[in-house]
């Protein structure tokens, strides 16, 4: 019950950050990344702020022999650059530039109960499905 | 149509934070990596045990409750969409099999990756920027 509170809480705190941050707001994320048109640097602070509170963290978190709730931490262990990885990425960014919606920001936006933010969790959602239900 | 938003050093900083303090959260209690696409994944995949799908169900459940517990509280939230339908579900699908392929989003790589001096992260994360800015020159000034 406490690894599930833990789980609900981590998600609530990251929804909070991504509405105070802007980087639920698809214009917003979309400015960013203009940066030829009206920039908006906001979203590099995101991240700056984000890796400080995360790079720290983690050095003190991983310190303990297991997590407080769950068995052990499950850190990716792979180190290659390959042509999946990056052509994974490639794709993702152009989704991401064309609607300004990332994963984390487009399920929190689900609350809002706008119709462009199901039509966008609909296609991604059957995409990750398709994906991993098909896949080898 | 005018999609300009205002540079907010300030509430960025402190929304980072957050962001940062819920990666930390579920490393300490859930020994995770907060990757928003990953947790999805794993959510929907087929075999996976009960306990697997219940930590991400909550991580989602809480997403999905923050702005109804900001909005109880605090201004209203500003979303603004410009993509067409067509382009939403494009864009929709090409994040769901980008990260799938790719191991991770904005969160997994991004935050978590670079954190942890990934060279997985950081190569995946400048990658996805610089398709995005494509995306988006081609978006506004190009069509």
């Amino acid at each position: 019950m406490t690894r599930l509170l833990s789980s609900l809480l981590a998600g609530l705190v990251f929804g909070l950050g991504l509405i105070v941050s802007g980087m639920i707001n698809p214009a917003k994320v979309q400015n960013f990344l203009d940066i030829t048109g009206a920039w908006d640097p906001s979203l590099a602070l995101v991240m700056g702020a984000a890796l400080i509170v995360t790079g720290i963290g983690y050095k003190l978190v991983l310190r303990l022999p297991h997590p407080l709730f769950d068995a052990k931490f499950q850190i990716p262990s792979l180190t290659a650059i390959d042509a999946k990885l990056l052509g994974g990425a490639a794709m993702f960014g152009l989704g991401w530039g064309l609607a300004g919606f990332c994963p984390g920001p487009a399920i929190t936006a689900a609350a809002l109960l706008r119709g462009e933010v199901f039509i966008f969790l609909a296609a991604m959602l059957a995409a990750i499905a398709g994906w991993r239900w098909l896949k080898p | 149509m005018d999609y300009t938003t205002e540079f907010t050093p300030v509430s960025a900083t402190i929304g980072g934070a957050l962001i940062g303090l819920a990666a930390v959260i579920l490393m300490a209690g859930n020994g995770r990596i907060a990757g928003i696409s990953g947790v999805v994944g794993g959510l929907i995949a087929p075999r996976q045990t009960g306990a697997e799908r219940a930590w991400r169900a909550a991580f989602i459940a809480g997403l999905v409750l923050a702005p109804v517990l900001y909005m109880a509280f605090g201004p209203a939230i500003e979303v603004t969409i410009p993509a067409s339908t067509p382009l939403l579900i494009a864009a929709g699908l090409l994040v769901g099999v980008g990260t799938q392929m790719g191991s991770g989003c904005t969160s997994g790589h991004g935050v978590c990756g670079i954190s942890r001096l990934s060279p997985r992260g950081v190569a995946a994360t400048l990658t996805f920027m610089a398709s995005g800015a494509v995306a988006v020159f081609l978006v506004r000034h190009v069509f």
